[in-house]
């Protein structure tokens, strides 16, 4: 748990002093990942380096575990936080293996206790250890550099993680792919981890919670639905941008907007007169054929015409199947993509778990923001 | 050739000359090292001293060799060694200072700030990121400095002869008094064929010194 009261920085004095950070009172709970979002200039960085005192502030107290750091040794208090930074900052005189064991050494460890979590990091970060142990930075490529960042702000295994745009320096493909590990990561460890980022997207993503800064204030402390769905105001309104209903289906799972219990669904075994009646006669679209619990296929009343067998051997497959928790964006993607108004969602075994039409989706956004439109 | 007869035939004073040479100069570098490399990790912490420090150095720098032999003379002739070895070791060092500390200053320096942030932001204290990323890093540098100094240095001995410090200078010296071609010149070869060897012998030194990892970096061009 960090506790932030009241704490400013102003850099410079008289005339030319500015206020880089200004009475940012934020309690930053225990396990939560943080991000700290706004555009350059606003504080967000500062206020990081005010955490582990690579700066000192102007006014205010921050606590962490109830403790002021003020009164902590600012070398050890660095100890017990992990860092990372944009230029990731690897020492390129060191190899990986030295690098990734900078705090443990600092920390006294054994030699062997150090290789044995050097190795679980290179695992955990997917680097086979034999391979990458001995090399140096400049052999690995970004990806591969900002994941031994990684590696080294986890070394220690800190109970809180400071990271400032830490994969800010690699290509858009593979900060896709180094997000969703980290967030795997964040979900096993559950460290306490401030994450800066002036990209919407990210902290959206990564975020617990968002913390959004202007001009050295705090502007909202959200989760990443709320600050979409009720922004504080028109500053926070246009950082979210005027796609934030877009935004928001990023964020909103299948399983919330499906219908739990479609009835449009037909046994494999069926004949194909029977659905076809219980097609005309319901007035529906298609039918979802199950076999054994499972989706394997959709049906119109075409494929049923002048047919005599069962519906399994005349339905199309689907050409995507959702699962639960896939984002409702991958669904209107899908749903573009194969020209197809409704998808079967299945669980982690495969089983039909309901289906998902635009209708779910536009009704299910609807609700949230009429919800928050009822509470204003 | 009458050069490498007079070589041949005073082998015994080439090679007692030249290395009296190498040790006048081996000891003002090692002398001006443990003074300038301290020095120039110093004031790397505090940058009003650096200016004044670099300047002074650097003014050192200008006065012409003859000049500064003059000028200690009447100073350390107080403590009976107005000539000799100790003046020009004495030289040496003052002039060595300026590119020992310049590279060691600059080397420091010019370690990229990431680095020293990354090294604050894991908590390293500033002793330990001076001796595990910041001196590796300029190891380059301040062996080139070293490389200047010891090259430069065995130029100027070569004129410390004049104040009887010895060395082949005194080749030098007394070939010209005797009007003695042969003499002069083998003085100068040596002392360029002594300057070439160190300088390589330096450039060795610099390789090995260098972390490996920079010198994978140097290799892919990065």
């Amino acid at each position: 748990m960090i506790q932030y009261d009241r704490v400013s920085k102003i850099f410079g004095t008289g005339s030319d002093a500015v206020t880089a950070v200004d009475e940012v009172v934020l309690d930053i709970e225990q396990g939560h990942l943080v991000t700290l979002l706004g555009p350059s200039g606003c504080g967000k960085t500062t206020l990081l380096r005010l955490t582990n005192r690579l700066i000192a502030m102007s006014s205010g107290t921050i606590k962490i575990n109830g403790q002021d750091i003020m009164f902590l040794d600012p070398v050890k208090l660095r100890q017990t936080m992990g860092y990372a930074i944009q230029e990731i900052g690897l020492f390129p005189n060191k190899s990986i293996y030295e690098n990734i064991a900078v705090v443990p050494r600092l920390l006294g460890w054994e030699k062997g206790r150090i290789r044995e979590r050097v190795d679980e990091l290179l695992r955990m970060l997917r680097l086979e250890p034999k391979t990458f142990r001995d090399r140096y930075p400049v052999e690995l490529s970004g990806g591969q550099q900002q994941r031994i960042g990684v590696a080294r702000c986890l070394a220690a295994d800190p109970e809180i993680l400071l990271m400032d745009e830490p994969f800010g320096a690699i290509d858009p493909i593979n900060r896709e792919e180094i997000q969703d590990e980290f967030l795997g990561l964040h979900e096993r460890l559950k460290k306490t981890i401030l994450f800066v980022t002036h990209d919407i997207h990210e902290a959206i993503k990564m975020g617990d919670r968002i913390a959004i800064f202007q001009d050295g204030r705090l502007i909202q402390y959200d989760s990443p639905g709320q600050i979409l769905t009720r922004p504080a105001n028109r500053y926070i309104e246009d950082f979210v941008g005027t796609d934030r209903a877009l935004k928001l289906l990023g964020l909103l799972r299948a399983e919330e907007a499906m219908d739990g219990s479609p009835v449009n669904i037909v046994e494999g075994s069926t004949s194909t007169g029977e659905a076809l009646r219980f097609l005309e006669d319901k007035d529906y679209l298609n039918l979802i054929v199950i076999h054994q619990g499972k989706p394997m296929g959709y049906l119109y009343s075409k494929l049923l015409k002048d047919k005599n067998t069962e519906v399994k051997n005349v339905a199309d497959p689907y050409p995507v199947l959702i699962r639960c928790n896939d984002t409702l964006r991958d669904v209107m993607s899908q749903m573009l993509l194969h020209n197809v108004h409704l998808l079967p969602v299945v669980d982690e075994n495969g089983d039909l778990a309901g289906s998902i039409n635009y209708q779910d989706i536009r009704k299910y956004i609807q609700g949230i923001y009429a919800d928050n439109a009822e509470r204003e | 050739m009458k050069l490498i007869d007079f070589i041949l035939n005073n082998s015994d004073q080439c090679l007692f000359l030249t290395w009296e040479h190498i040790r006048i100069v081996a000891f003002a570098v090692f002398l001006a090292t443990i003074i300038a490399v301290p020095l120039g990790i110093l004031i790397t912490r505090n940058e009003g001293i650096a200016k004044k420090v670099l300047n002074a150095a650097n003014i050192l720098m200008t006065i012409p060799s003859i000049a500064l032999f003059g000028l200690m003379l009447p100073v350390l002739a107080l403590i009976g060694h107005g000539l000799g070895k100790v003046p020009a070791v004495i030289a040496l060092v003052l002039y060595s200072q300026l590119p020992i500390i310049r590279n060691t200053y600059v080397g420091i320096k010019n370690v990229p700030p990431e680095l020293v942030e990354a090294g604050k932001g894991v908590g390293m204290s500033s002793l330990t990121r001076l001796k595990e990323v910041e001196i590796p890093l300029a190891v380059p540098v301040i062996i080139a400095g070293l490389r200047t100094a010891a090259v430069m240095n065995i130029g100027i001995t070569a004129i410390a002869a004049y104040i009887g410090a010895g060395g082949l200078g005194v080749f030098i010296q007394q070939g010209i008094a005797r009007a003695y071609d042969e003499m002069v010149m083998a003085g100068a070869i040596l002392v360029a064929l002594l300057a070439i060897f160190v300088d390589a012998g330096m450039a060795l030194i610099e390789r090995i010194l260098t972390p490996r990892g920079i010198k994978i970096g140097r290799k892919q061009g990065r």
